[in-house]
């Protein structure tokens, strides 16, 4: 029995690999240095879903949240095997904390209709919250099962999924609908597939189709470009090269759920991390040096 | 959505396996003591499960003054449903200014849904909190006596602190052995509290088929003196060079990512953001370069020794001594030092 599976992915900062150039003088993290990429577990969610087509048969359809330029990562679902990609855009949904994104992405969802399987991954690395699948699940009003490892049996309405569980593991068996959160022990992503890759570099957003036009035409009246906008978006739908894109209003969302005004949990504070130097002392690599720093350590109780 | 309650108590979720507390348990109860006498309320604890009865003993040692128990056969294995829907009947029944978890792979599964169905807030994997007046700087209006959620975001690079004005409770995980566990006080008095809680069917959704668990063999948390390797060591036979160190020194053996996937030592050495944190009185760093991850992991520790052949590896600038040097050279040079000491 062919599955449908809509799989959540996010475009975040390569926390990771904060490199020198990344920081500043004073130690702290300038982030529009580091490079936008695809936050690493969601790539695990994307082929467990791929996986599931590739044996039962079904559709992959890829979700994002985030700007205009969120859409990068849809490419890269498209160029791995994804049927469809969805952008959901809105500057009304910036600002919003894991409550008012499940919320959102909640809601696009339910808008992309019917499901069997919803994949995210664990986490996002510039969070490192790993909420927003459990919330999703939630107002989904379907189970959730976390941190994947592996999928062990599909059959029917029933699937087997190993879990992680901190100290082990455990195999679960839950009837679909279900929402799932990926690991990256779970499998090894293909790459993107070169023959894909050729067909759909071309796919765009209708926001990248409207920011070529208006570099285009300058000169052209509004009703001008909004009428090659369309008829652009048009030829690459025609083409299967248009990444649909949603707003707030398409998926029905109840502003007041949101953005910042949907976010009961507010940043008060940001410390930037500024590794301290001070109390710092090198000890030379000899007998003598070894001897020292041992002895320091009695002095101070450090060794009893 | 529920509004402020300012006279409700601290509540921690008390995570526990076939009858066994986890540690984090009893650290948060040590820590809602704190802020509930700084708010000056009562501490509540939910323990939920099957065959608990015994358990309440030790959280009331450790600061409960209410301990909510709900033994239900059907709560014996851990799974989302049921356990969020009985989080959020007591705490919709007796609201709680504050309800804390400990984030850990169960807390960090249950806590999300149940604020999501509280439509509550919730901070994720705090390593720190306190109490304190904020002004919201939109409205202007002040609030008294928030709590202040601490965590590292961002990779770890910065320390974000999230408050929750008006959709309430105040919900938070909190990490693993960044709260000092306080000595338990037999003398103190508390009350338990038999609840019941109407599951449905519906919310156990999952069926156990297998389960398997490792046992703990090593007690990272527990150690004074921890000396870690990381993918520096190079081999398993240089690791045994770190073993050497740890017992002269009679410290626990732990390690970074790193050394963990080149495959020189067990994942249940592993410190960092991935795996256990630790704030031991010496940490003894060897062939680590200190990625952030790693950094977050054993930061807090009283002193920090690195031993590196790269002086410019970002573990020196957490340490308190660096030995810029090759640790096949250096290890048996301490080792000695140590037995003459």
């Amino acid at each position: 029995m062919p599955y449908d599976s809509i799989v959540c992915v996010k475009q975040v900062p390569d926390t990771a690999n904060v490199t020198a150039e990344a920081m500043k003088e004073d130690g702290t993290v300038n982030r529009s240095a580091l490079p936008a990429i695809f936050n690493p577990e969601d790539l695990h969610a994307l082929e467990t879903a791929l996986e599931i087509r590739e044996q039962h048969g079904g559709t992959v359809t890829a979700l994002t949240m985030g700007p205009p330029k969120a859409s990068d990562v849809l490419r890269e679902c498209l160029y791995r095997g994804a049927d469809r990609a969805i952008l959901l855009t809105d500057p009304r949904a910036a600002a919003s904390d894991t409550l008012a994104t499940s919320y959102i992405l909640s809601q696009a969802v339910k808008t992309v209709g019917r499901y069997d399987f919803v994949f995210c991954g664990r986490q996002a690395i510039d969070g490192d919250t790993a909420q927003v699948g459990p919330q999703c699940a939630e107002k989904l009003g379907i189970p959730q099962v976390t941190y994947l490892e592996g999928m062990v049996g599909l059959s029917g309405e029933v699937a087997q999924l190993r879990r992680n569980i901190g100290r082990g593991w455990e195999i679960v068996e839950v009837r679909l609908p279900v929402l799932v959160t990926v690991l990256e022990t779970a499998n090894r992503p293909r790459p993107p597939a070169a023959r894909r890759v050729m067909r759909l570099k071309r796919a765009r957003t209708a926001a990248e189709i409207a920011g070529r036009v208006r570099t285009e035409m300058p000169d052209a009246s509004d009703g001008q470009r909004q009428a090659e906008i369309q008829r652009r978006a048009d030829a690459q739908k025609e083409r299967g090269l248009l990444i649909e894109q949603w707003t707030l209003d398409q998926i029905g969302a109840d502003l007041s759920r949101c953005g910042l005004a949907g976010s009961p949990t507010k940043v008060h504070r940001i410390q930037a991390i500024v590794l301290k130097k001070e109390g710092y002392s090198e000890i030379p690599p000899t007998e003598q040096g070894a001897r020292q720093l041992v002895h320091e350590l009695v002095v101070d109780r450090t060794l009893g | 959505m529920m509004e402020p309650n300012r006279q409700g108590e601290v509540w921690v979720f008390a995570e526990q396996e076939d009858g066994s507390l986890h540690d984090v348990a009893l650290e948060l109860c040590g820590k809602a003591r704190e802020l509930a006498d700084r708010l000056g309320v009562k501490t509540g604890v939910v323990l939920p499960g099957a065959g608990v009865e015994s358990l309440p003993e030790r959280l009331i040692a450790h600061g409960a003054d209410n301990v909510y128990v709900i033994d239900d056969q059907r709560l014996g294995h851990y799974q989302t449903g049921p356990y969020a829907q009985v989080l959020c009947s007591l705490i919709e029944k007796h609201r709680p200014q504050i309800v804390i978890y400990g984030a850990t792979p169960l807390g960090r599964d249950l806590a999300p849904r149940v604020a999501s169905t509280l439509r509550a807030g919730m901070t994720a994997d705090c390593t720190d909190l306190e109490i304190s007046d904020v002004t919201d700087p939109k409205t202007k209006t002040d609030h008294k006596n928030l709590l202040l959620q601490i965590r590292p975001a961002f990779g770890g690079n910065i320390i974000a602190t999230i408050v929750n004005f008006d959709q309430w409770p105040q919900m938070a995980t909190v990490r693993e052995g960044v709260i000092p566990l306080k000595e338990a006080d037999a003398s103190r008095a508390g009350q338990v509290v038999k609840e019941q809680v109407a599951i449905d069917s519906d919310s156990l959704a999952l069926k156990l088929i297998e389960r398997h668990i490792e046992p703990r063999k090593i007690n990272l948390k527990g150690a004074r003196v921890i000396v870690a390797g990381g993918g520096g060591i190079g081999s398993k036979e240089n690791f045994q060079l770190i073993y050497e160190l740890a017992g002269a020194i009679g410290g626990a053996v732990g390690a970074s990512r790193a050394a963990v996937d080149g495959g020189l030592i067990g994942k249940e050495h592993q410190i960092g953001q991935t795996g256990t944190t630790v704030r031991p009185a010496l940490y003894i760093a060897v062939g680590i370069s200190g990625a952030i991850q790693h950094r977050a992991g054993m930061e807090e520790s009283a002193k920090i020794i690195a031993i590196n052949t790269d002086q410019e590896a970002p573990i020196f600038s957490v340490a308190h001594y660096g030995i810029v040097g090759d640790f096949r050279k250096v290890i048996p040079m301490m080792i000695k030092a140590i037995k003459e000491k």
